[in-house]
């Protein structure tokens, strides 16, 4: 069924557009990410303009990231108190990171600086993973027996001031480390355009030792705040939110993300941070790819506002 | 007497004579107006006409028709990826202006036959002499802008795509894309004698998005707040409404 959508400009098919929306769900209620990453070139290659394709994409996020914590928040998992501080730090991360971005996009060379922070920071976190989840796999194997379970790790995190007790997570540690997480995450964000849910994700389970269950419902419900406030400035700046396009990838985003928390929670948390690390090494990869192999067309064309 | 010219003999008929000497264009559009609906998936438009005079037809030299469609102009960004330290990265790129959304050229003939270039430059007919620039570093940023919007089918060039019967009668039909832009769209048609134009008109199709493609439209851009928070609102909903569901069915 072939649909015109209003804003994207574009007749494009109904049915692929919910199936876009149900794996980005998917992915989002599994392992705690936005789906931004994927959303934006799968969008991009069904002929909708990059510019509609990522506000009406955060859109989207914002549905599948509230049904994901709804079916979190029935076992639990959802660290409200973390989620605001990590949020708190995201707001301050994210002004930065739009006058940094402003000032580089007036320098001209935005797309080199994205894309290569892009393929380090995905690289780095991706291999990390990889190698920690690997690593507690098959020291399960060995001993045959799953390891002894410490109520948390410590970290640096445990030695700053102004401590506070983030119960769900199992944490007295200092408001600052999930802050500057928090700050960090959102100055990526606004620079790279996307959620950042690939970063976050491991900084909770590495850098604050959050346990990998509750990490996810976390994430989404940050994610949700956001993303929201990244869809209205979108609606409002460039006006590039295409509600019908928006409401048929939430159809799918929904019913993917309440899927998704439920292979997540059968899931072992090894297995669940492996595959993690799979995914973010591959979009990666394939960010990568495009930089390094000879393009079969060397020209692009966008829609632009007059110089 | 074959169909074609009985047809033009009984238009020619009716049509009450104004000019004596010269060869106008008297023509129609299957439709002046392209609604974009939601179901909206591309239109063709049919355009037909045919040739008014009070002499004989002069066969030699033979008379040809071009027909030209054009959407509306928008301002566009070509960028180049260029190799520096070992990777592909855009880097340079330019702004022409507004370029057209759309162009179509039909003709009767091939256009080297139909349109003498001076001619083309003048009156603006086929798009390549437009793209033209005096910079030559610009030059391979325009080629590419013709080269990729003429393999996405928003810029055509159809030699022979118009029927022309007995001098007289024509018709052709414009393919307008699924990802259509609204405005107006310039039809100008031309009828040519030894690639010198003789006689011009011109037509307007209105392109507009109409029912819920208009009200969304209008609403994110007049009323672009309150459109953000409605979006938030689906989204909301459906993200409870999804968990409530799912919660009822206890799998």
């Amino acid at each position: 069924m072939q649909i015109y959508l209003p804003i994207a400009e574009v007749s494009v098919n109904a049915y692929a557009l919910v199936g876009i929306g149900g794996i980005v769900g998917f992915l989002s209620g599994l392992f705690g990410v936005g789906g931004g990453f994927l959303i934006t070139p799968l969008l991009f290659f069904i002929g909708v303009p990059p510019t509609v394709a990522v506000a009406t994409g955060s859109n989207q996020v914002v549905a599948s990231s509230i049904s994901g914590v709804l079916a979190q928040l029935k076992r639990k998992a959802v660290d409200f108190r973390m989620g605001f501080v990590l949020l708190a730090g995201g707001l301050i991360g994210s002004s930065i990171g739009i006058w940094i971005f402003a000032r580089l996009n007036a320098l001209g060379k935005i797309d080199a600086f994205v894309q290569l922070s892009y393929v380090l920071f995905l690289g780095t976190v991706g291999l990390i993973m990889l190698q920690e989840s690997l690593r507690a796999i098959l020291r399960a194997r060995r001993t045959g027996a799953t390891p002894v379970r410490r109520a948390h790790v410590h970290t640096w995190a445990h030695g700053m001031p102004l401590k506070m007790k983030f119960r769900t997570s199992g944490l007295y540690i200092s408001v600052i480390p999930p802050m500057a997480i928090g700050a960090f995450v959102g100055f990526l964000s606004a620079i790279m355009g996307v959620g950042g849910g690939f970063i976050m994700v491991p900084a909770m389970i590495y850098l604050l030792g959050m346990p990998t269950k509750v990490v996810i419902g976390t994430s989404l419900f940050q994610i949700i705040f956001t993303t929201a406030f990244t869809t209205v400035m979108h609606a409002v700046t460039s006006q590039s939110v295409d509600i019908l396009l928006a409401l048929l990838l939430i159809l799918g985003g929904v019913i993917g993300a309440q899927f998704g928390a439920k292979v997540g929670v059968r899931m072992r948390a090894e297995y669940l941070r492996i595959s993690l690390a799979i995914l973010v090494l591959l979009v990666c990869g394939r960010v990568a790819l495009d930089l390094v192999l000879t393009p079969e067309e060397f020209y692009s064309i966008t829609p632009g506002r007059l110089p | 007497m074959k169909r074609p010219a009985l047809i033009a003999t009984l238009i020619l008929g009716l049509l009450t004579p104004l000019i004596a000497t010269a060869e106008t264009i008297v023509s129609g559009l299957s439709q002046s107006s392209v609604s974009i609906t939601t179901d909206y998936a591309g239109t063709e438009i049919l355009i037909y006409g045919a040739v008014r005079r009070e002499a004989p037809i002069l066969k030699e030299p033979p008379l040809r028709v071009i027909i030209t469609v054009e959407g509306p102009d928008l301002p566009v960004v070509i960028r180049r990826k260029e190799r520096t330290f070992g990777i592909w990265l855009n880097d340079a790129r330019l702004r022409p202006g507004p370029v057209p959304t759309f162009y179509a050229v039909a003709t009767s003939a091939p256009l080297k036959d139909a349109l003498a270039p001076e001619e083309d430059l003048r009156l603006g007919i086929t798009l390549p002499p437009a793209m033209r620039s005096p910079d030559s570093a610009a030059q391979p940023f325009l080629d590419a802008l013709l080269r990729l919007r003429t393999k996405s089918g928003f810029y055509a060039l159809n030699e022979g795509s118009i029927g022309f019967t007995e001098d007289t009668l024509f018709n052709t039909v414009v393919r307008l894309p699924a990802a259509l832009t609204e405005g107006n769209y310039k039809v100008r048609i031309f009828l040519t004698r030894e690639g010198e134009v003789v006689d011009e008109m011109r037509r307007t199709i209105w392109v507009r998005k109409t029912g819920l493609e208009r009200f969304l439209h209008n609403a994110a851009h007049e009323y672009a707040l309150l459109y953000g928070f409605a979006a938030l609102l689906i989204a909301g909903l459906a993200g409870w409404g999804a968990s409530a569901i799912f919660a009822r069915l206890r799998w």
